[in-house]
C-alpha cells in the first residue's frame, strides 16, 4: 500500500518530468488507482514503481491511462439522453451551426451516442463534435469508431429507453466480435488531446458534456474546470454533468438554471 | 457489551450488504435513536440504474437525515448516507465523499471493499464495519482493512441472514468482534450511540 508521502513524490515527478498535474485529483480515488497498478504490475517496492514512471516514457503512458478512469458506455443514464432529445436539441435546432464539446470523452461511446441523437434530429449536417481527452491512447480508439460487440445489447436497450425509434444495429456493422460505427456518424467529429487541468478554452460551444470526470477532481480543481466551461459556453449554452455531479459547490450555480431535474444546466446570459 | 471493546468514540459506522440485506435495514433503521452520534454509511449491492426507489424506501424508515450521496458531500454525524448506484463510494481525508466509476470490484459497483478500505484509511480506530446478508465475498477485504487500522468488526449471524455467505466469509477471515442477530445488531447500535451521549453528558 502506498503512503501519502509517496503519492506526493510521485505526483511531483509526474509534474516535473512530464508536466502532468494530478495534485488536485481526488486523493482517495487516485491512491486506490495507484495501489491497483502497483499490484497489477508487481512492483517489489515503491522505489521501483517510481523509477519506472520517471524513466520509461512508454510506461508513463500506461500509468496515466490506468490511473485515470476510462470507463464509459453508450446512452448511459437513458433518461438523460431523453431530455437531450426532447428539451435541449430542439432549442439548438434554429442555430446555423451547433458546436458540442465532449470534455474527457475517453473511448468515445458518448460522442457516438450524441451523433446518433443529432442524426435522428436531422441536425448532424450542421453540427461539429469536439471530443477531447487527456489520454492519446483512448482517443485512438474513439477515432477508430470500433468497439467491442459484447455490450451492444445493453447499449441497444439504453438507446430504446432514451427514446430511440430505430434499429440500433443499423448504426454499425459487426465483424469478429467488434462493431464499427457508420462513418456518417464520425464525419463531424474532431478528436484532440486536451488536459482540463492545464489547457485553456479553445472555442465557444452550445453544449458541453463532461460526465463523470469532475468526480475525479477535488473541489478546487472542479471550480477551475467549471470556470473554463463557463468561459467556453455561448449565451444560453448548456452544460451537462454526470448523474451524481453538481454545481452546488461552485460559483456557476447562480447564473445557470437546471433543466428538467436532469444534470443539465443552461447558462442564463 | 459494545462499550468494552470500543477504543475510541465512534465517528462513522459502515454497513455493507447484498442479497437479503435490505430486509435487515428495514428493521434496523426504524429502531435507531435520533440524533445519531455518528455518521452511518450504507453500501448495498443494487441494480445499476439511477432511480431512487431504494433511497426513498430506506429514508421512510428513519427520522434521521438521510441522503443518497452526491459527489463531494461532506460527512456529518447524525446523517445516514446511501452509496449511489453504479459508483464506488470513497472517503477523503477531509471527511467528505468522492465517487469513482471505475471497474467493478467483486462484480459490484458500489463495492463494499472499496468503501470499507477507504474509510479505514481515514477513520482508523473510530470506525465500525458491519457486514450483513449476501451471496458474494465482497466486504471481507474491507473488514480486514478496518481490523488492521484498529476499528471494530461486526457481522450478521449467518444463520439469521437470508444468505449467510457474505458474513461467513468475513467471520472466517477476520477477528470479527461481534456476530449478531438483527435484535443484537439493534441493541449494539443503540449502545454505541448511548455510550457516547453518556460520555458527552458526563463533562
Amino acid at each position: 500500500m502506498i503512503e501519502e508521502e509517496e503519492i506526493d513524490l510521485l505526483l511531483t515527478d509526474l509534474f516535473e518530468v512530464y508536466g502532468y498535474d494530478f495534485t488536485h485529483y481526488s486523493r482517495a480515488s487516485l491512491k486506490r488507482r495507484i495501489n491497483r497498478l502497483w499490484l497489477l504490475d508487481k512492483f517489489p517496492s515503491f522505489a521501483e514503481l517510481r523509477f519506472r514512471v520517471r524513466s520509461d516514457t512508454d510506461y508513463l503512458k500506461r500509468f496515466v491511462e490506468e490511473v485515470t478512469v476510462n470507463v464509459t458506455e453508450m446512452f448511459r443514464d437513458p433518461q438523460f439522453y431523453r431530455v437531450l432529445r426532447t428539451e435541449v436539441l430542439p432549442t439548438l435546432a434554429a442555430k446555423p451551426f451547433i458546436r458540442i464539446w465532449h470534455a474527457g470523452c475517453s473511448t468515445g461511446e458518448e460522442v457516438f451516442s450524441m451523433a446518433i441523437l443529432l442524426t435522428e434530429a436531422n441536425l448532424i449536417h450542421k453540427s461539429l463534435l469536439y471530443a477531447t481527452d487527456l489520454n492519446p491512447e483512448v482517443l485512438e480508439t474513439a477515432r477508430s469508431g470500433i468497439f467491442a460487440m459484447a455490450p451492444m445489447k445493453q447499449y441497444s436497450e439504453n438507446y430504446i429507453l432514451s427514446g430511440g425509434k430505430n434499429d440500433f444495429s443499423a448504426y454499425y456493422t459487426a465483424q469478429y466480435g467488434h462493431v464499427k460505427f457508420n462513418s456518417s456518424l464520425s464525419e463531424k467529429m474532431v478528436f484532440s488531446t486536451h488536459n482540463l487541468v492545464s489547457d485553456q478554452s479553445f472555442n465557444e460551444f452550445d453544449l458541453i458534456l463532461c460526465r463523470n470526470v469532475l468526480i475525479y477532481f477535488d473541489k478546487v480543481l472542479q471550480q477551475r474546470v467549471l470556470t473554463l466551461f463557463d468561459d467556453s459556453l455561448g449565451p444560453l449554452g448548456y452544460l451537462a454533468l454526470g448523474a451524481k455531479e453538481t454545481l452546488k459547490f461552485s460559483t456557476l450555480q447562480s447564473t445557470y438554471r437546471q433543466v428538467s431535474g436532469e444534470k443539465i444546466w443552461r447558462k442564463q446570459s | 457489551m459494545a462499550e468494552t471493546k470500543l477504543k475510541n468514540p465512534t465517528e462513522a459506522i459502515l454497513i455493507g450488504g447484498s442479497t437479503g440485506s435490505i430486509e435487515v435495514l428495514l428493521r434496523v433503521l426504524p429502531a435507531l435513536p435520533t440524533p445519531l452520534s455518528f455518521a452511518l454509511i450504507i453500501v448495498l449491492h443494487r441494480k445499476n440504474t439511477a432511480d431512487s426507489t431504494l433511497a426513498t424506501l430506506l429514508s421512510l424508515k428513519t427520522e434521521s437525515p438521510f441522503r443518497e450521496v452526491d459527489d463531494k458531500d461532506p460527512i456529518r454525524p447524525g446523517t445516514i448516507y446511501l452509496a449511489p448506484a453504479d459508483y464506488h463510494l470513497l472517503i477523503e481525508q477531509d471527511k467528505s465523499f468522492s465517487l469513482d466509476d471505475s471497474e467493478k470490484v467483486n462484480y459490484s459497483r458500489p463495492s463494499i471493499d472499496v468503501t470499507f478500505e477507504s474509510a479505514a484509511d481515514v477513520y482508523g480506530s473510530s470506525l465500525i464495519g458491519i457486514l450483513l446478508s449476501g451471496a458474494n465475498a465482497d466486504g471481507t477485504k474491507g473488514m480486514q482493512a478496518i481490523q488492521k487500522t484498529g476499528g471494530l468488526l461486526v457481522a450478521q449471524h449467518p444463520d439469521t441472514a437470508l444468505v449467510g455467505f457474505m458474513p461467513q466469509q468475513a467471520i472466517a477471515n477476520t477477528t470479527t468482534d461481534y456476530v449478531l442477530d438483527i435484535d443484537g445488531l439493534i441493541a449494539f447500535l443503540k449502545s454505541v450511540n448511548t455510550a457516547q451521549q453518556t460520555a458527552a453528558s458526563a463533562f
